[in-house]
Protein backbone atom coordinates (compact mmCIF):
# COMPACT_ATOMS: atom_id res chain seq x y z
CA UNK A 1 0.00 0.00 0.00
CA UNK A 2 1.53 3.42 -1.07
CA UNK A 3 1.42 6.99 1.02
CA UNK A 4 -1.10 9.12 0.26
CA UNK A 5 -1.16 12.42 1.78
CA UNK A 6 -4.25 13.52 2.91
CA UNK A 7 -6.01 15.71 5.19
CA UNK A 8 -6.65 14.18 9.28
CA UNK A 9 -10.54 14.67 8.09
CA UNK A 10 -10.48 12.56 4.98
CA UNK A 11 -8.02 10.36 6.58
CA UNK A 12 -10.97 9.55 9.22
CA UNK A 13 -13.16 8.94 6.70
CA UNK A 14 -11.43 6.98 4.07
CA UNK A 15 -10.04 4.68 7.49
CA UNK A 16 -13.79 4.29 8.88
CA UNK A 17 -14.94 3.20 5.38
CA UNK A 18 -12.01 0.41 4.70
CA UNK A 19 -13.08 -0.71 8.07
CA UNK A 20 -16.18 -1.75 7.69
CA UNK A 21 -18.45 1.50 8.35
CA UNK A 22 -21.22 1.47 6.17
CA UNK A 23 -23.81 4.20 8.09
CA UNK A 24 -23.11 8.03 8.54
CA UNK A 25 -24.96 10.49 9.65
CA UNK A 26 -23.62 14.05 10.06
CA UNK A 27 -24.65 17.81 10.26
CA UNK A 28 -21.98 20.30 9.04
CA UNK A 29 -19.71 22.58 11.38
CA UNK A 30 -15.98 23.56 11.17
CA UNK A 31 -13.33 22.41 11.73
CA UNK A 32 -14.96 18.97 10.90
CA UNK A 33 -16.42 19.71 7.76
CA UNK A 34 -14.21 17.96 5.01
CA UNK A 35 -14.95 14.84 7.03
CA UNK A 36 -18.56 15.06 6.49
CA UNK A 37 -18.01 15.74 2.63
CA UNK A 38 -15.77 12.82 1.98
CA UNK A 39 -18.24 10.37 3.83
CA UNK A 40 -21.04 12.09 1.20
CA UNK A 41 -19.04 11.50 -1.64
CA UNK A 42 -17.42 8.01 -0.56
CA UNK A 43 -20.04 6.10 1.32
CA UNK A 44 -22.09 6.08 -1.68
CA UNK A 45 -19.47 4.19 -3.79
CA UNK A 46 -19.70 1.24 -1.86
CA UNK A 47 -22.33 -1.65 -1.60
CA UNK A 48 -24.78 -0.76 1.68
CA UNK A 49 -22.95 2.06 2.15
CA UNK A 50 -25.44 5.22 3.54
CA UNK A 51 -24.60 8.57 3.96
CA UNK A 52 -27.03 10.96 5.60
CA UNK A 53 -26.96 15.01 6.52
CA UNK A 54 -29.33 15.02 9.07
CA UNK A 55 -31.50 18.07 9.98
CA UNK A 56 -29.81 18.38 13.56
CA UNK A 57 -26.60 17.15 15.56
CA UNK A 58 -29.24 15.15 17.64
CA UNK A 59 -30.75 13.81 14.27
CA UNK A 60 -27.48 12.43 13.60
CA UNK A 61 -26.95 10.63 16.47
CA UNK A 62 -29.77 8.88 17.30
CA UNK A 63 -29.73 7.80 13.51
CA UNK A 64 -26.32 6.13 13.99
CA UNK A 65 -28.12 4.43 17.25
CA UNK A 66 -30.53 3.31 15.03
CA UNK A 67 -28.77 1.57 12.29
CA UNK A 68 -26.24 0.51 15.25
CA UNK A 69 -28.95 -1.57 16.56
CA UNK A 70 -29.81 -3.24 13.42
CA UNK A 71 -26.04 -4.31 13.06
CA UNK A 72 -24.54 -1.71 10.91
CA UNK A 73 -20.93 0.11 11.55
CA UNK A 74 -21.37 3.19 12.44
CA UNK A 75 -20.13 6.41 13.14
CA UNK A 76 -21.00 10.22 13.22
CA UNK A 77 -18.82 13.51 13.60
CA UNK A 78 -18.76 16.58 14.69
CA UNK A 79 -16.78 19.32 16.68
CA UNK A 80 -17.53 20.61 19.95
CA UNK A 81 -21.03 22.42 20.26
CA UNK A 82 -22.34 19.82 18.47
CA UNK A 83 -20.99 16.98 20.09
CA UNK A 84 -22.40 18.76 23.22
CA UNK A 85 -26.03 18.31 21.11
CA UNK A 86 -25.07 14.53 21.17
CA UNK A 87 -24.23 13.76 24.07
CA UNK A 88 -28.62 12.46 24.62
CA UNK A 89 -27.77 9.88 22.20
CA UNK A 90 -24.28 8.99 23.14
CA UNK A 91 -26.16 8.29 26.75
CA UNK A 92 -28.49 6.04 25.01
CA UNK A 93 -25.79 3.98 22.96
CA UNK A 94 -24.08 3.38 26.59
CA UNK A 95 -27.37 2.36 28.06
CA UNK A 96 -28.34 0.23 25.44
CA UNK A 97 -24.58 -1.13 24.41
CA UNK A 98 -24.62 -0.06 21.18
CA UNK A 99 -21.20 0.08 19.30
CA UNK A 100 -20.54 3.08 17.66
CA UNK A 101 -17.96 5.96 16.95
CA UNK A 102 -18.39 9.53 17.37
CA UNK A 103 -15.63 11.81 16.19
CA UNK A 104 -14.95 15.12 17.67
CA UNK A 105 -12.59 17.94 16.18
CA UNK A 106 -12.77 19.84 18.92
CA UNK A 107 -12.52 23.40 18.36
CA UNK A 108 -12.39 26.89 21.07
CA UNK A 109 -15.11 27.06 23.32
CA UNK A 110 -17.08 27.26 25.71
CA UNK A 111 -20.16 27.69 24.02
CA UNK A 112 -19.80 28.19 20.08
CA UNK A 113 -16.77 29.82 21.07
CA UNK A 114 -14.56 30.14 17.87
CA UNK A 115 -13.16 27.24 14.87
CA UNK A 116 -9.58 27.09 16.34
CA UNK A 117 -7.98 24.11 17.33
CA UNK A 118 -8.25 23.69 21.26
CA UNK A 119 -8.71 20.87 23.89
CA UNK A 120 -11.30 22.05 26.10
CA UNK A 121 -13.76 18.90 25.56
CA UNK A 122 -11.68 16.51 27.70
CA UNK A 123 -13.75 16.42 30.58
CA UNK A 124 -16.92 16.03 28.56
CA UNK A 125 -15.24 13.35 26.37
CA UNK A 126 -13.79 11.49 29.31
CA UNK A 127 -16.12 11.99 31.89
CA UNK A 128 -19.08 10.31 30.19
CA UNK A 129 -20.36 13.64 28.76
CA UNK A 130 -23.82 12.81 28.97
CA UNK A 131 -26.09 11.83 32.30
CA UNK A 132 -25.94 9.03 33.97
CA UNK A 133 -23.22 6.22 35.27
CA UNK A 134 -21.05 5.45 32.07
CA UNK A 135 -18.09 6.04 30.28
CA UNK A 136 -16.99 5.81 26.21
CA UNK A 137 -13.17 4.80 25.68
CA UNK A 138 -11.48 7.93 24.37
CA UNK A 139 -8.51 7.87 21.60
CA UNK A 140 -6.83 11.26 21.40
CA UNK A 141 -4.41 10.50 18.19
CA UNK A 142 -1.57 12.91 17.71
CA UNK A 143 -0.27 11.81 14.38
CA UNK A 144 -2.71 11.74 10.85
CA UNK A 145 -1.24 7.83 10.56
CA UNK A 146 -2.80 7.73 14.43
CA UNK A 147 -5.96 8.92 12.98
CA UNK A 148 -6.21 6.47 10.49
CA UNK A 149 -4.63 3.18 12.73
CA UNK A 150 -6.63 4.40 15.49
CA UNK A 151 -10.34 4.72 13.83
CA UNK A 152 -10.11 1.57 12.77
CA UNK A 153 -9.15 0.19 16.18
CA UNK A 154 -11.84 2.30 17.43
CA UNK A 155 -14.39 0.33 15.58
CA UNK A 156 -13.01 -3.37 16.62
CA UNK A 157 -12.85 -2.06 20.19
CA UNK A 158 -16.74 -0.59 20.22
CA UNK A 159 -17.78 -4.15 18.90
CA UNK A 160 -15.59 -5.95 21.26
CA UNK A 161 -17.48 -4.06 24.50
CA UNK A 162 -20.39 -3.02 22.36
CA UNK A 163 -19.66 0.58 23.70
CA UNK A 164 -19.48 4.12 22.04
CA UNK A 165 -15.69 4.81 20.88
CA UNK A 166 -14.97 8.49 20.58
CA UNK A 167 -11.98 9.78 18.63
CA UNK A 168 -11.01 13.16 20.22
CA UNK A 169 -8.95 15.63 17.81
CA UNK A 170 -8.77 19.00 17.46
CA UNK A 171 -9.07 21.38 14.36
CA UNK A 172 -5.71 21.06 13.93
CA UNK A 173 -5.25 17.37 13.22
CA UNK A 174 -8.27 17.48 11.30
CA UNK A 175 -7.05 19.96 8.83
CA UNK A 176 -3.67 19.04 8.52
CA UNK A 177 -2.10 17.07 6.06
CA UNK A 178 0.56 14.23 6.24
CA UNK A 179 1.39 11.09 4.64
CA UNK A 180 -0.45 8.09 5.75
CA UNK A 181 -0.39 4.29 4.96
CA UNK A 182 -4.20 2.55 5.20
CA UNK A 183 -3.32 -0.56 7.00
CA UNK A 184 -5.49 -3.82 5.96
CA UNK A 185 -8.54 -3.67 8.53
CA UNK A 186 -9.48 -6.61 10.58
CA UNK A 187 -12.69 -8.86 9.76
CA UNK A 188 -15.71 -7.98 11.97
CA UNK A 189 -16.47 -10.05 14.79
CA UNK A 190 -19.99 -9.26 16.43
CA UNK A 191 -22.38 -11.35 16.95
CA UNK A 192 -25.97 -11.54 14.97
CA UNK A 193 -27.77 -12.00 18.44
CA UNK A 194 -26.99 -8.27 19.31
CA UNK A 195 -28.46 -7.42 15.60
CA UNK A 196 -32.18 -6.21 14.92
CA UNK A 197 -33.06 -8.08 11.68
CA UNK A 198 -36.89 -8.20 11.95
CA UNK A 199 -39.05 -10.73 12.53
CA UNK A 200 -37.91 -14.30 13.24
CA UNK A 201 -38.54 -17.63 14.97
CA UNK A 202 -36.22 -17.25 17.36
CA UNK A 203 -36.60 -15.12 21.28
CA UNK A 204 -37.69 -11.76 21.00
CA UNK A 205 -34.83 -9.74 20.87
CA UNK A 206 -34.74 -6.38 23.42
CA UNK A 207 -32.62 -3.35 23.36
CA UNK A 208 -33.30 -0.64 25.64
CA UNK A 209 -32.19 2.05 27.96
CA UNK A 210 -35.81 2.57 29.90
CA UNK A 211 -35.28 -0.14 33.11
CA UNK A 212 -37.97 0.89 35.25
CA UNK A 213 -37.44 -1.39 38.02
CA UNK A 214 -34.58 0.36 40.32
CA UNK A 215 -33.02 -3.07 41.57
CA UNK A 216 -33.25 -4.12 37.70
CA UNK A 217 -30.90 -0.56 36.71
CA UNK A 218 -28.95 -1.00 39.76
CA UNK A 219 -27.86 -4.35 38.18
CA UNK A 220 -27.70 -3.24 34.71
CA UNK A 221 -25.45 0.04 35.95
CA UNK A 222 -22.85 -2.77 37.82
CA UNK A 223 -23.20 -4.66 34.64
CA UNK A 224 -21.52 -1.64 32.48
CA UNK A 225 -19.47 -0.85 35.25
CA UNK A 226 -17.97 -4.20 35.04
CA UNK A 227 -17.48 -4.03 31.45
CA UNK A 228 -15.31 -0.56 32.08
CA UNK A 229 -12.97 -2.12 34.88
CA UNK A 230 -12.08 -5.05 31.78
CA UNK A 231 -11.74 -2.04 29.98
CA UNK A 232 -9.56 0.02 31.96
CA UNK A 233 -7.66 -2.91 32.75
CA UNK A 234 -6.94 -3.90 28.92
CA UNK A 235 -6.99 -0.89 26.49
CA UNK A 236 -5.02 1.28 27.83
CA UNK A 237 -2.14 3.13 25.55
CA UNK A 238 0.70 5.50 25.83
CA UNK A 239 3.92 6.55 24.19
CA UNK A 240 6.77 7.45 26.09
CA UNK A 241 9.36 9.65 24.20
CA UNK A 242 12.83 10.17 25.79
CA UNK A 243 12.01 9.10 29.38
CA UNK A 244 14.88 7.03 30.05
CA UNK A 245 17.01 9.84 31.41
CA UNK A 246 14.21 12.49 31.66
CA UNK A 247 14.59 14.48 34.72
CA UNK A 248 11.22 16.35 34.00
CA UNK A 249 8.12 14.64 31.86
CA UNK A 250 5.64 16.86 29.90
CA UNK A 251 2.49 15.29 29.84
CA UNK A 252 0.39 15.94 26.89
CA UNK A 253 -1.48 14.44 24.08
CA UNK A 254 -2.84 15.16 20.70
CA UNK A 255 -1.62 18.55 18.90
CA UNK A 256 -0.49 19.61 22.68
CA UNK A 257 1.68 15.84 22.69
CA UNK A 258 3.56 17.39 18.84
CA UNK A 259 4.14 20.78 20.63
CA UNK A 260 5.67 19.03 23.24
CA UNK A 261 8.13 17.30 21.42
CA UNK A 262 8.93 20.07 19.69
CA UNK A 263 10.01 21.64 22.85
CA UNK A 264 11.92 18.55 24.17
CA UNK A 265 14.05 18.69 20.41
CA UNK A 266 14.98 22.54 21.49
CA UNK A 267 15.47 21.63 25.10
CA UNK A 268 17.81 18.71 24.62
CA UNK A 269 19.84 20.40 22.46
CA UNK A 270 20.55 22.93 25.29
CA UNK A 271 20.95 20.25 27.63
CA UNK A 272 18.01 19.39 29.53
CA UNK A 273 17.17 16.45 30.21
CA UNK A 274 13.08 16.56 28.81
CA UNK A 275 10.63 13.24 27.88
CA UNK A 276 6.98 13.24 27.01
CA UNK A 277 4.57 10.66 28.51
CA UNK A 278 1.45 10.70 25.91
CA UNK A 279 -1.55 9.26 27.36
CA UNK A 280 -3.49 7.77 23.29
CA UNK A 281 -6.15 6.46 25.33
CA UNK A 282 -7.65 9.11 27.17
CA UNK A 283 -10.34 6.96 29.30
CA UNK A 284 -9.31 4.68 29.96
CA UNK A 285 -6.21 6.95 31.05
CA UNK A 286 -3.12 5.04 31.41
CA UNK A 287 -2.77 5.64 35.59
CA UNK A 288 -0.39 3.18 35.95
CA UNK A 289 1.49 3.52 33.09
CA UNK A 290 2.25 7.27 34.64
CA UNK A 291 2.85 5.86 38.43
CA UNK A 292 5.12 3.77 37.71
CA UNK A 293 7.26 6.68 35.63
CA UNK A 294 7.43 8.36 39.17
CA UNK A 295 9.41 6.06 40.69
CA UNK A 296 12.59 7.34 38.73
CA UNK A 297 11.30 10.80 37.61
CA UNK A 298 9.98 13.85 40.60
CA UNK A 299 8.72 16.66 37.97
CA UNK A 300 6.27 16.42 35.91
CA UNK A 301 4.54 19.33 33.76
CA UNK A 302 1.19 18.77 32.60
CA UNK A 303 0.57 21.19 28.77
CA UNK A 304 -3.18 21.31 27.22
CA UNK A 305 -4.52 23.84 25.20
CA UNK A 306 -7.10 24.30 27.79
CA UNK A 307 -7.29 25.60 31.91
CA UNK A 308 -6.29 22.26 32.72
CA UNK A 309 -8.41 19.31 32.47
CA UNK A 310 -6.42 15.96 31.78
CA UNK A 311 -4.49 18.08 34.51
CA UNK A 312 -7.08 15.84 36.55
CA UNK A 313 -6.11 12.95 35.90
CA UNK A 314 -2.53 13.34 35.72
CA UNK A 315 -3.00 14.51 39.93
CA UNK A 316 -5.12 11.30 40.62
CA UNK A 317 -1.88 9.43 39.34
CA UNK A 318 0.48 11.29 40.98
CA UNK A 319 -0.46 13.30 43.51
CA UNK A 320 1.65 12.44 45.96
CA UNK A 321 4.42 10.25 44.53
CA UNK A 322 5.75 13.37 42.44
CA UNK A 323 5.71 17.55 41.75
CA UNK A 324 3.14 18.24 39.16
CA UNK A 325 3.24 21.67 37.12
CA UNK A 326 0.80 22.90 34.37
CA UNK A 327 0.97 25.41 31.28
CA UNK A 328 -2.44 25.73 29.72
CA UNK A 329 -3.27 27.64 26.67
CA UNK A 330 -7.25 27.29 26.12
CA UNK A 331 -9.61 29.13 23.63
CA UNK A 332 -8.29 28.21 19.99
CA UNK A 333 -4.06 29.22 20.53
CA UNK A 334 -1.77 26.51 19.34
CA UNK A 335 1.23 27.79 21.54
CA UNK A 336 4.93 27.14 19.60
CA UNK A 337 7.50 24.69 20.89
CA UNK A 338 9.43 27.67 21.67
CA UNK A 339 7.15 29.18 24.00
CA UNK A 340 6.59 25.89 25.39
CA UNK A 341 10.38 25.18 25.45
CA UNK A 342 10.53 28.15 27.85
CA UNK A 343 8.20 27.41 29.78
CA UNK A 344 9.48 23.63 30.96
CA UNK A 345 13.09 25.62 31.19
CA UNK A 346 11.68 27.57 34.34
CA UNK A 347 10.13 24.57 35.72
CA UNK A 348 13.23 22.15 35.15
CA UNK A 349 15.33 24.76 37.05
CA UNK A 350 13.46 25.61 39.61
CA UNK A 351 13.70 21.47 40.71
CA UNK A 352 17.09 21.00 39.27
CA UNK B 1 17.17 19.18 8.07
CA UNK B 2 13.94 21.17 8.70
CA UNK B 3 12.09 23.06 6.16
CA UNK B 4 9.10 25.41 6.50
CA UNK B 5 7.68 27.22 3.95
CA UNK B 6 4.36 29.68 3.63
CA UNK B 7 2.57 30.11 0.45
CA UNK B 8 -0.05 32.70 0.36
CA UNK B 9 -1.82 34.86 -1.76
CA UNK B 10 -5.78 35.59 -3.13
CA UNK B 11 -8.23 32.87 -2.55
CA UNK B 12 -8.23 31.91 -6.25
CA UNK B 13 -4.30 32.17 -7.04
CA UNK B 14 -3.94 28.41 -6.37
CA UNK B 15 -1.84 28.62 -3.11
CA UNK B 16 -3.24 26.16 -1.44
CA UNK B 17 -2.13 24.07 -4.37
CA UNK B 18 1.02 25.21 -4.54
CA UNK B 19 1.27 23.99 -1.22
CA UNK B 20 -0.25 20.21 -1.42
CA UNK B 21 1.77 20.09 -4.53
CA UNK B 22 5.41 20.77 -2.72
CA UNK B 23 4.06 18.63 -0.05
CA UNK B 24 3.17 15.82 -2.35
CA UNK B 25 6.18 16.00 -4.34
CA UNK B 26 8.77 16.00 -1.04
CA UNK B 27 6.60 13.08 0.24
CA UNK B 28 7.73 11.20 -3.03
CA UNK B 29 11.04 12.25 -2.58
CA UNK B 30 10.83 10.46 0.69
CA UNK B 31 10.95 13.20 3.38
CA UNK B 32 8.81 13.95 5.97
CA UNK B 33 6.10 15.96 5.63
CA UNK B 34 2.87 18.30 6.97
CA UNK B 35 0.56 20.30 5.11
CA UNK B 36 -1.11 22.89 7.38
CA UNK B 37 -3.82 25.33 5.51
CA UNK B 38 -5.50 28.15 6.94
CA UNK B 39 -9.00 27.90 7.91
CA UNK B 40 -11.98 29.16 8.42
CA UNK B 41 -14.52 32.06 7.35
CA UNK B 42 -12.65 32.90 4.67
CA UNK B 43 -14.29 34.76 1.75
CA UNK B 44 -13.26 34.22 -2.01
CA UNK B 45 -10.41 37.18 -3.43
CA UNK B 46 -9.57 37.13 0.55
CA UNK B 47 -6.69 36.00 1.77
CA UNK B 48 -5.43 32.10 1.60
CA UNK B 49 -2.31 30.36 2.87
CA UNK B 50 -0.80 27.02 3.52
CA UNK B 51 1.74 25.93 6.04
CA UNK B 52 4.42 22.94 4.76
CA UNK B 53 7.17 21.24 6.77
CA UNK B 54 9.16 19.50 5.49
CA UNK B 55 12.22 17.33 7.57
CA UNK B 56 14.02 14.13 7.25
CA UNK B 57 13.02 13.36 10.98
CA UNK B 58 9.83 13.49 12.59
CA UNK B 59 7.84 16.48 12.06
CA UNK B 60 6.49 18.38 15.70
CA UNK B 61 4.52 21.09 15.41
CA UNK B 62 3.33 21.69 11.59
CA UNK B 63 3.00 25.29 12.59
CA UNK B 64 5.99 27.66 11.47
CA UNK B 65 6.77 30.38 13.47
CA UNK B 66 10.18 31.40 11.66
CA UNK B 67 9.56 30.49 8.00
CA UNK B 68 12.42 29.46 6.28
CA UNK B 69 10.46 30.23 2.66
CA UNK B 70 7.15 32.29 2.31
CA UNK B 71 5.91 32.42 -1.62
CA UNK B 72 4.48 35.50 -1.14
CA UNK B 73 1.38 35.70 -4.46
CA UNK B 74 -0.39 39.75 -3.43
CA UNK B 75 0.74 42.39 -1.10
CA UNK B 76 -1.29 41.92 1.77
CA UNK B 77 0.51 38.55 2.47
CA UNK B 78 4.02 40.39 2.26
CA UNK B 79 3.01 42.67 4.58
CA UNK B 80 1.57 39.52 7.01
CA UNK B 81 4.39 37.28 6.42
CA UNK B 82 7.49 39.67 6.11
CA UNK B 83 8.13 39.80 9.88
CA UNK B 84 7.80 35.80 10.46
CA UNK B 85 10.55 34.96 7.96
CA UNK B 86 13.68 33.68 9.40
CA UNK B 87 16.91 36.05 8.88
CA UNK B 88 18.87 34.63 6.02
CA UNK B 89 15.62 33.03 4.54
CA UNK B 90 13.94 33.87 1.15
CA UNK B 91 11.02 35.43 -0.07
CA UNK B 92 9.55 34.52 -3.56
CA UNK B 93 7.17 37.42 -4.61
CA UNK B 94 4.90 37.59 -7.61
CA UNK B 95 6.40 41.22 -8.76
CA UNK B 96 3.23 41.26 -11.71
CA UNK B 97 1.07 43.01 -8.85
CA UNK B 98 3.51 42.95 -5.73
CA UNK B 99 4.37 46.49 -5.64
CA UNK B 100 6.04 46.75 -2.72
CA UNK B 101 9.15 45.22 -1.35
CA UNK B 102 9.99 43.92 2.39
CA UNK B 103 11.70 46.88 4.13
CA UNK B 104 13.98 43.81 5.93
CA UNK B 105 17.78 43.42 4.47
CA UNK B 106 18.19 40.32 6.19
CA UNK B 107 16.23 38.30 3.89
CA UNK B 108 16.75 36.99 0.08
CA UNK B 109 13.96 37.97 -2.59
CA UNK B 110 13.17 36.34 -5.44
CA UNK B 111 11.01 37.99 -7.57
CA UNK B 112 9.25 36.52 -10.20
CA UNK B 113 6.45 38.47 -12.60
CA UNK B 114 4.54 35.26 -12.89
CA UNK B 115 1.37 36.74 -13.71
CA UNK B 116 2.35 38.48 -16.40
CA UNK B 117 4.62 35.16 -17.48
CA UNK B 118 1.39 33.25 -17.19
CA UNK B 119 -0.86 35.76 -19.51
CA UNK B 120 1.63 35.46 -22.15
CA UNK B 121 1.38 31.83 -22.30
CA UNK B 122 -2.25 32.75 -22.31
CA UNK B 123 -3.33 32.00 -19.00
CA UNK B 124 -3.12 33.30 -15.89
CA UNK B 125 -4.30 30.35 -13.90
CA UNK B 126 -0.95 28.56 -14.41
CA UNK B 127 0.83 31.94 -12.33
CA UNK B 128 1.10 29.42 -9.82
CA UNK B 129 3.00 26.72 -11.74
CA UNK B 130 5.49 29.31 -13.08
CA UNK B 131 6.12 30.55 -9.15
CA UNK B 132 6.46 27.14 -8.13
CA UNK B 133 9.42 26.71 -11.23
CA UNK B 134 11.42 29.07 -9.58
CA UNK B 135 10.45 28.12 -6.25
CA UNK B 136 11.62 24.39 -6.90
CA UNK B 137 14.70 25.59 -8.31
CA UNK B 138 16.06 27.71 -6.20
CA UNK B 139 15.03 25.90 -3.21
CA UNK B 140 16.56 22.24 -4.63
CA UNK B 141 14.34 20.75 -1.74
CA UNK B 142 13.10 18.17 -4.48
CA UNK B 143 14.51 17.74 -7.73
CA UNK B 144 11.86 18.92 -11.03
CA UNK B 145 10.78 15.32 -12.11
CA UNK B 146 9.94 14.55 -8.68
CA UNK B 147 8.12 18.05 -8.88
CA UNK B 148 6.63 17.25 -12.04
CA UNK B 149 5.48 13.78 -11.36
CA UNK B 150 3.47 14.59 -8.33
CA UNK B 151 1.54 17.67 -10.42
CA UNK B 152 0.58 14.83 -12.93
CA UNK B 153 -0.54 12.67 -10.26
CA UNK B 154 -2.39 14.97 -8.65
CA UNK B 155 -3.84 16.66 -12.07
CA UNK B 156 -4.56 13.29 -12.58
CA UNK B 157 -7.92 13.31 -14.80
CA UNK B 158 -7.59 16.57 -16.58
CA UNK B 159 -6.89 17.13 -20.37
CA UNK B 160 -3.33 16.48 -21.71
CA UNK B 161 -3.71 20.05 -23.25
CA UNK B 162 -3.72 21.32 -19.19
CA UNK B 163 -0.59 18.81 -18.34
CA UNK B 164 1.46 20.52 -21.01
CA UNK B 165 0.64 23.91 -20.60
CA UNK B 166 1.42 23.20 -16.56
CA UNK B 167 5.09 21.54 -17.75
CA UNK B 168 5.37 24.64 -19.81
CA UNK B 169 4.62 26.89 -16.97
CA UNK B 170 6.60 25.09 -14.23
CA UNK B 171 10.16 25.40 -17.34
CA UNK B 172 9.67 28.95 -17.15
CA UNK B 173 9.57 29.20 -14.10
CA UNK B 174 12.44 27.40 -13.85
CA UNK B 175 14.31 28.74 -16.56
CA UNK B 176 13.73 32.17 -14.58
CA UNK B 177 15.59 32.02 -11.50
CA UNK B 178 19.43 31.31 -11.50
CA UNK B 179 21.05 28.92 -9.53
Amino acid sequence: MNKVLMSGNNIIGEAAIRAGCRFYAGYPITPQNELTEYMAEHLRTVEGGVFLQSESEIAAIHMITGASATGARVMTSSSSPGISLKQEGISSMAACELPGIIVNIMRGGPGLGNIRPAQGDYFQATRGGGHGDYRTIVFGPATCQELADLTMDAFDLADKYRTPVMILADGMMGQMMEPVIFKKPKPRQYNEKFMLRGAGHGKSKIIRGLILDPIDMEEHNWKLARKYQVIIDHETLHEEYKTEDAKLVIVAYGTSARIAKGAIKRLRDKGMKVGLFRPITLWPFPELKLRKLAEKINNFLVFEMSTGQMLEDVRLALQGYADIGFHGRPGGVVPTPAELANVVARHYEKKD
Amino acid sequence: MMLKTIFSGFGGQGVLMMGYSFAHSAMNKGYHVTYLPSYGAEVRGGTANCTIAVADEEITSPVASEPDYVVVMNSPSLITFQNKITCGGTMFLNSSIVEIRPSRKDIKICAVPCGDMAREMGNIRVANIIMMGAFIKKTGIVPSDVYLKSIGTIMGGKKKSVAELNQKAFTAGYDFVKD
